[in-house]
């Protein structure tokens, strides 16, 4: 299945909490049903950023490991 | 949000993670005006906070100066300090801690002459003045411009918050309809109190007008919380608008400012 991708942020060199920060600092600014890819290469942050994502109400679609360091994380916006 | 430079995202990350905050909400603190009557025991923490969070641009009046007596209580003077102007102390420290932050001193005594001209510039105030006129001339003078105040008062090891939204709510003349005579205010050498209240006091105050800015959450509208110290205990009580408050009613008797007299020279809080 394609995902339409409306935005992608590379963070990689970043840690926790600001890992969280960018990658809502980033969808704050897209609408209701767009789609931002996160490229990440702090382990934690690939279980925490997707859950953090999902708690403050957006959807989560893929979270996926791509190479030796770096994860793929794929979230819809949600409703405001 | 990308206006936001990498030090700020940093220094606000804690409140930008907050889903009732967001870079949205610092936005909205960031573009916040607050003026605070008093850097005194209240005036101090809640400037200090408010200037933590990032808002954009406080007022901080005060005419009086440092003396050593202030230092248990009042956190953003220091020793060194004594005999500057507690307005200027405040805008140094505040600063210090955040030069987002653009801090105006007045260092005149508020009155009915100059009150309405300095509050027009300010989207929130807060109320941290010790002594009944000024109390009363914010009041009025809030309820007449229509502007949201948080006032905040202590005594020995109780203090007392309400936030007033002028025309949606009651005031603080519907509490307290007018000063108390002279004989019902503790005299100044009685009026001792506890240096770590106003920290628990003013926090509150800085807590309401945080979330007035963001409008999140519940506010201290129609309600006075009690905190006591002592019993560690906190209480709300219901404030009911007065139909016949002389200021806020729909037929008010107090259509322009008093200069009360005050009452004690030595401050008491
Ligand atoms: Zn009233």
């Amino acid at each position: 299945m394609e995902i339409k991708v409306d935005k992608k942020i590379n963070i990689k060199g970043l840690v926790c909490p600001y890992t969280f920060v960018k990658s809502k600092l980033a969808i704050e600014g897209m609408e209701p049903g767009e789609v931002l890819e996160i490229i990440l290469d702090y382990p934690a942050a690939a279980t925490n950023v997707p859950r953090s994502m999902e708690d403050q109400g957006h959807k989560v679609l893929k979270t996926e490991k791509i190479n030796d360091t770096d994860w793929l994380v794929v979230v819809q916006k949600g409703k405001e | 949000m990308d206006d936001f430079t990498e030090e700020q995202i940093e220094r606000y990350s804690r409140h930008i993670i907050l889903a009732e905050v967001g870079g949205k909400g610092q936005k909205k603190i960031r573009d916040a005006s607050v003026f605070i009557v008093g850097a005194g025991g209240l005036g101090c923490p809640a400037g200090y906070y408010l200037t933590a969070a990032g808002v954009g641009r406080i007022g901080i009046a005060d005419v009086d100066t440092i003396e050593i007596s202030n230092l248990q209580r009042q956190i953003a003077h220091s020793t060194k300090k004594i005999g500057m102007l507690k307005a200027d102390s405040a805008k140094s420290t505040f600063e210090e801690l955040n030069p987002d932050v653009k801090v105006i001193t007045y260092k005149e005594r508020l009155s009915s002459k100059n009150i309405m001209d300095i509050i027009k510039d300010y989207q929130i105030v807060i109320d941290g003045s010790d002594n009944f006129p000024t109390r009363y001339l914010v009041n009025d003078a809030c309820v007449m411009t229509k502007k949201p105040f948080v006032s905040g008062s202590i005594l020995r090891f109780e203090g007392q918050v309400t936030t007033i939204i002028p025309n949606d709510g009651p005031c603080y003349r519907c509490l307290y309809e007018s000063p108390p005579p002279r004989g019902l205010v503790p005299s100044c050498a009685e009026a001792g109190v506890l240096g770590v209240l106003p920290g628990v006091i003013g926090a509150i105050q800085a807590t309401e007008v945080l979330k007035l800015i963001l409008g999140k959450g519940d506010i201290l509208k129609g309600e006075l919380l009690i905190y006591n110290a002592l019993k560690m205990s906190f209480k709300k009580m219901k404030i009911p608008k007065n139909p016949n408050c002389p200021v806020c009613s729909e037929k008010p008797t107090i259509n322009e400012l008093i200069d009360y007299e005050a009452f004690c020279e030595v401050r008491p809080y």
